[in-house]
């Protein structure tokens, strides 16, 4: 343990951008933890007298359409858009793992099936699959936090399952087998925890992408109903005043937004130096 | 390690994909059936009575079972007849032929933007590891990826058209002026070089620059991650380093050997990046009016138009299960020790 | 006594057309409006002469999606292409407005493919004169047998075309006869008032008929495939180039003889689907007209001085919120049920904030300067409602629901610039009454359904008829059949009476106007649903285009523009 906290100074003291990319992190869920309290105003009231102001001392952010503080609304946002990505990368990765550890460890029948399904799914332009999935459901937050989890889905039943391919037959398990450990707990115990860093890497990486995703969906009318706040679409709301000189109603959020994927694809890759020092070498 | 012939590697993917292909059809023909809106009430137009409504549902065939509407749809799927658009009013074939091309230039030259880029970019971050260039070309890259490719489109149109007039209008394909060439290929470039029409072609390249920029800039960072990776790895193998130390020049050594081994693994990931940049082009083709099928998909999926969603659908998918036979068939063309196994 | 009986055909067409296809949602992302704004018309007298103009424009709400506007799915886009396409044999004629705008004038019937016409003399015939020199695109003469052959085609081919000819009293083949080349009689089956002017909306079109022939199949009689994507036409303009969901081309046909040659040469229709984007290509100088604007870009544009407006209150529309009115909805109790909550929701609407914000001004308040005693049968006319919390609050204390309920509002996607911050306002106004609004966004297609089924208990809704009627707006909004418009599904029988009373009496009658006062007296005592207010069409041209004129089908008639 104490090697990997020494790795870990010596990756973050060597590496200015990880370090940087950690402390945003960590300002983002702190802005996220926090929420309403540090929004300067309440982030739904209107005022028709101050819409569309731009940024001004009082208003850092400007106002929208009806008179309410951008600032607040982005910052309100944060915990949503970060729950959104964490609830839907979770969810992916518990049952990606499952699926993937229970393929790859049986072999067989069942690396079959899940993997033919898995396959169909990969088959799917997988952005379509979202849109499609939450315009049958119904654009609510839940339903956009499960066609996100779905089109994550392949990703880390793949990984998960070549990588127990690989371990399946090691000593340790083989160890653990002799000892008289059932299926299940080998799996949960021994092969799981092995894969789990790998899977860090990932995680990170998956939740920019999952930002991304909700913002496309917003874009084409399938995201979160008003007047909720959330990134993506304020931007793509904002994006239709931009030809009339209103930039910042999609410049800010859309620069909150990039900074916070920009934030948790640079943690990926420093995550990766962290579990895996050589692929940076 | 059995080895085959190219021949029997391509039977053996397409037999392969079958199973993945059916699954495919049959949840989008499910998914399409559980849209929410009714398509006959759409498309009887908003004065229509109840038994309008009811006789669209039956010219549409919609008023007939699940299962029933199935094998219907089987039926005509294995002659080919993918339907008709009522969005459109063309039939999916139809459509989907003119877009492909679209969608597939766009992809395309966003993808040689991206390499064009990403290459030099990997190499200079190769030959100088943890130098500021190295965390810069990681920054840039990164960059790229994290933006919505919605609002770096929308952006790029505001600055560079609507402020700087120094691109063409986002009018799609071409501009007002011209007239498309005669379809030969469907891509623009090629036919009008075909037909010798230079004015068309630089027509045409100029309203491709910006979308393709938009998307390209979303390929950057696998491509830029894995030209420098694999060419770190190669400039610290032996080899290499036996060539150094045979005094070649650098550029030789850089070049001539090095990048061509790196290429492998970057040649694997343009392949996952091209079908990644297919699906990711809609919202592009939405901000620029990109006649693509995929701005083609969101509109019949707004308007709950079952035909043309299950053609994309089942299109991008046969299109995923032909590209990963092409990267494999490649990988075999690049490195012959490779082989496929079976 | 002409203009009288005129005006009862008009109001008989205001019913066949309601019946059929007048109802819409009157949003401006799907149709234009009127206004022929400056000099110009281009009625024979002002003789524009054909130049080799070329015309771009772009349009929202929809690309032309076929040629064909007797297929099921044709939308109202693709109406403007087949109007200059195809010719009808009549159409109507023209007026200025009391503000020098120009419309059509639905009292005037003008010769078109047919020099002239004679009524029968015991009225259950008429015969028209074709033109004798007309030739279709391809050349071919136009003879009465291809006008019979669509005719028979409109009548027969199903769907909404049919639909709309029987409205009026146009329903079979036999009705329909070939006297010789260039003569053609259509038989009554019965008198209506709406026979004649039912010719001359757009869906009765001459088709060249010999031209389809080889395409007909058993299982495509009437060539539908085929005149899906091919011109068939005689119109002023014929087929350049149809690339759907793209690019629509159209040429002048030089050898027109139905009207006076259009200006323009050329007319480019270009499919751009961001608003942001139609307006940046207006503003650069790129397109000629900008077909369909966004209230603040009607505005803005406005204010820029740089550009030829055309905006006008759409005759019979509304911006309104609904409530559903039935004592139960989904087998819940409805608390909108309660007379006292629909009047405390329309007392609570913030009237003043949503025509600034989410309105931008560009639109004709309907509220607030009413009274409850109606004395006008001016329709639409503004409600006695106003903002007042004071009211509202004492209302729903009085209500069943003096603590409030939860509840939802849905809109639909495709009015969302509008839609999304009015219900953002009222949703927070409600909530000082206790009310909780969820809000529902709802996509396009699905819209519709939700009309239909009448599932949600408040819904955002915006309904016009084509013409200015309002007992055809009642018929249809506020009548206990329950029509898609009625999305309070309102139901009282005593609405019903006076709507009825209404629809049989003619304007100028004593009893006319009581019954018009007493449904709207009802209505805002009832208050199913608030008005907010009656939306404007606009169009931005460039300053040498000129021409424009108000159509009841709310397209562009390319024949009238002009471009300097």
């Amino acid at each position: 343990m104490t090697t990997t906290l020494k790795h870990t100074r010596y990756i973050i003291s060597q590496n200015g951008i990880t370090f940087g990319a950690f402390s945003l992190f960590f300002g983002f869920v702190l802005i996220a933890v926090l929420g309403n309290a540090i929004a300067p105003y309440d982030p739904l009231a209107s005022n028709s007298a101050i819409a569309l102001q731009p940024p001004t001392a009082l208003h850092w952010f400007g106002t929208d359409q009806l008179g309410r503080d951008v600032l607040s609304r982005v910052i309100v946002a944060t915990r949503l858009d970060l729950g959104i990505a964490v609830l839907a990368v979770a969810m992916s990765f518990v049952i990606g793992s499952i699926l993937g550890t229970c393929a790859g460890y049986f072999g067989g029948w069942t690396d079959r099936i899940v993997s033919r399904c898995i396959d169909t799914l990969m088959a799917f332009p997988l952005f379509v699959l979202a849109m499609g999935l939450v315009a049958a459901l119904g654009n609510s937050i839940e339903n956009i936090i499960y066609a996100t989890a779905i089109i994550n889905l392949p990703l880390y039943t793949r990984v998960i399952r070549s990588e127990v391919l690989v371990r399946r037959e090691a000593g340790f398990v083989e160890a653990a087998r002799l000892t008289g450990n059932g299926d299940w707990r080998i799996m949960a115990r021994h092969l799981f925890p092995n894969v789990l860093p790998v899977m860090m890497v990932h995680l990170s990486l998956n939740m920019g992408w999952a930002i991304l995703n909700a913002a496309g969906l917003s874009f084409i009318g399938l995201g979160v109903q008003p007047p909720t706040a959330e990134w993506g679409i304020m931007v793509a709301e904002g994006a239709t005043y931009i030809v009339s000189g209103e930039w910042w109603l999609a410049l800010f959020p859309g620069a909150v937004l990039m900074l916070a994927v920009f934030c948790f694809n640079l943690l990926g890759d420093g995550l990766r130096d962290l579990i895996d020092p050589r692929m940076r070498t | 390690m059995a080895r085959y012939s190219t021949g029997k590697i391509v039977g053996r993917r397409i037999l392969g994909a079958i199973p993945s292909v059916i699954g495919v059809v049959i949840v989008t023909f499910l998914l399409t059936r559980s849209l929410p809106g009714d398509p006959a009430a759409f498309f009887a137009g908003p004065a229509a009575t109840a038994e309008a409504i009811e006789e669209i549902r039956q010219n549409l065939g919609l008023d007939k079972s699940l299962p029933e509407q199935f094998l219907i749809y089987i039926g005509e799927l294995f002659r080919g007849d993918l339907g008709v658009s009522l969005t459109t009013g063309q039939t999916v074939l139809y459509d989907l032929l003119t877009r492909l091309p679209a969608s597939l230039e766009l992809t395309l030259a966003a993808l040689v933007f991206a390499i064009a880029l990403a290459l030099p970019l990997g190499i200079l971050a190769a030959t100088r590891p943890n130098s500021w260039i190295d965390h810069g070309v990681r920054l840039l890259a990164t960059a790229g990826v994290s933006l919505p490719t919605f609002f770096t489109g929308l952006f790029l149109i505001y600055v560079l058209y609507y402020l700087w007039g120094i691109v063409p209008a986002p009018l799609g394909r071409l501009d007002i002026l011209n007239s498309p060439p005669p379809q030969i290929t469907g891509f623009y470039l090629i036919d009008s070089l075909l037909i010798g029409d230079l004015g068309l072609f630089w027509a045409a390249a100029a309203q491709l620059f910006l979308p393709a920029v938009t998307l390209g800039l979303f390929a950057l960072a696998p491509l830029a991650r894995v030209t420098r990776a694999s060419m770190l790895g190669m400039l610290s193998s032996d080899f290499i380093r036996t060539a150094r130390a045979s005094g070649l020049p650098p550029r030789q050594v850089l070049f001539g050997y090095a990048f061509r081994n790196a290429m492998l693994p970057v040649v694997t990931t343009l392949g996952v990046v091209f079908s990644f940049l297919l699906g990711a082009n809609i919202l592009v083709e939405k901000v620029f009016a990109w006649p693509g099928i995929g701005s083609y998909a969101v509109e019949a999926l707004v308007a709950s138009d079952y035909a043309p969603i299950q053609g994309f659908i089942l299109t991008m998918a046969l299109l995923y299960v032909v590209l990963n036979l092409l990267i494999d068939l490649l990988y075999v063309v690049i490195d012959p020790r490779a082989g496929v196994e079976s | 006594m002409r203009r009288r009986s005129l005006i009862k055909t008009s109001v008989g067409l205001a019913a066949g057309i309601t019946l059929a296809n007048g109802l819409k949602a009157c949003s401006s992302a799907e149709s234009p409006s009127t206004d022929a704004a400056s000099d110009s018309s281009s009625d024979g007298s002002s003789g524009a002469k054909p130049t080799d103009a070329r015309l771009t424009m772009v349009q929202g709400g929809g690309f032309p999606n076929s040629l064909d506007l007797h297929r099921v799915g044709t939308n109202r886009p693709a109406y403007g292409i087949s109007w200059v396409m195809y010719d009808r044999l009549m159409t109507f004629g023209q007026k200025e407005l009391p503000d020098g705008t120009l419309s059509y004038d639905y009292t005037q019937l003008e010769p078109e493919l047919a020099e002239s016409w004679e009524m029968a003399e015991d009225g259950m015939s008429v015969t028209f004169k074709l033109r004798q020199d007309a030739t279709f695109h391809d050349g071919a003469p136009v003879t009465a047998q291809d006008v019979k052959w669509s005719y028979d085609r409109a009548v027969s081919i199903g769907g909404f075309p049919t639909f709309q000819m029987k409205a009026g009293a146009l329903e079979n083949p036999d009705q329909f006869e070939v006297v010789d080349d260039h003569t053609f009689r259509v038989k009554f089956l019965r008198p209506d008032k709406l026979t004649m002017i039912d010719m001359a909306v757009p869906i009765p079109v001459i088709i060249n008929s010999e031209l389809v022939k080889p395409h007909l199949t058993d299982a495509d009689p009437w060539g539908a495939e085929w005149l899906n994507v091919n011109d068939a036409g005689g119109g002023a303009y014929q087929l350049g180039e149809f690339k759907p969901n793209e690019r629509i081309t159209l040429t002048r046909f030089e050898d027109w003889k139905s009207g006076p040659l259009p200006q323009i040469q050329e007319v480019i229709v270009l499919n751009v689907p961001e608003a942001g984007n139609r307006r940046a290509l207006l503003e650069k100088g790129d397109i000629d007209v900008n077909y369909d604007l966004t209230e603040k870009d009607q505005k803005e544009i406005a204010a820029m001085g740089e550009f030829t407006m055309a905006s006008t209150p759409i005759e019979n529309c509304l911006y309104s919120i609904d409530m559903h009115t039935n004592a139960q909805l989904k087998g819940a109790e409805n608390p909108f049920a309660d007379v006292k909550v629909r009047q405390a929701v329309a007392y609570a609407m913030p009237y003043d904030a949503i025509m600034q914000t989410a309105l931008y001004d560009q639109a004709v308040p309907m509220y607030g300067e009413g009274t409850f005693d109606p004395d006008s049968t001016t329709w639409p006319q503004p409600t006695p409602y106003k903002t007042d919390m004071e009211q509202a609050k004492k209302l729903i204390a009085e209500s069943a629901y003096p603590n409030g309920f939860e509840t939802s509002l849905a809109f639909d996607l495709g009015n969302q610039e509008w839609a999304e911050p009015t219900v953002v306002l009222i949703q927070e106004s409600l909530a000082e009454l206790g009310i909780k609004v969820g809000i529902e966004k709802v996509p396009n297609a699905n819209f519709r359904s939700v009309l239909v089924e009448k599932s949600r208990p408040m819904i955002v809704n915006n309904f016009g008829g084509w013409l200015n009627y309002p007992d055809y707006f009642f018929f249809y909004a506020y009548h206990g059949q329950d029509a898609t418009f009625n999305g309070s599904s309102y139901q009282n029988p005593e609405m019903d009476k006076m709507i009825e009373a209404a629809l049989a009496s003619k304007p100028g009658e004593p009893e006319y106007a009581e019954n018009v006062e007493g449904f709207i007296e009802m209505a805002w005592e009832e208050m199913p649903r608030v008005p907010l207010v009656q939306p404007k069409l606009s169009v931005a041209m460039q300053n040498n285009v000129s021409g424009y004129q108000y159509w009841f089908h709310r397209q562009l008639d390319f024949r009238q523009l002009e471009k300097a």
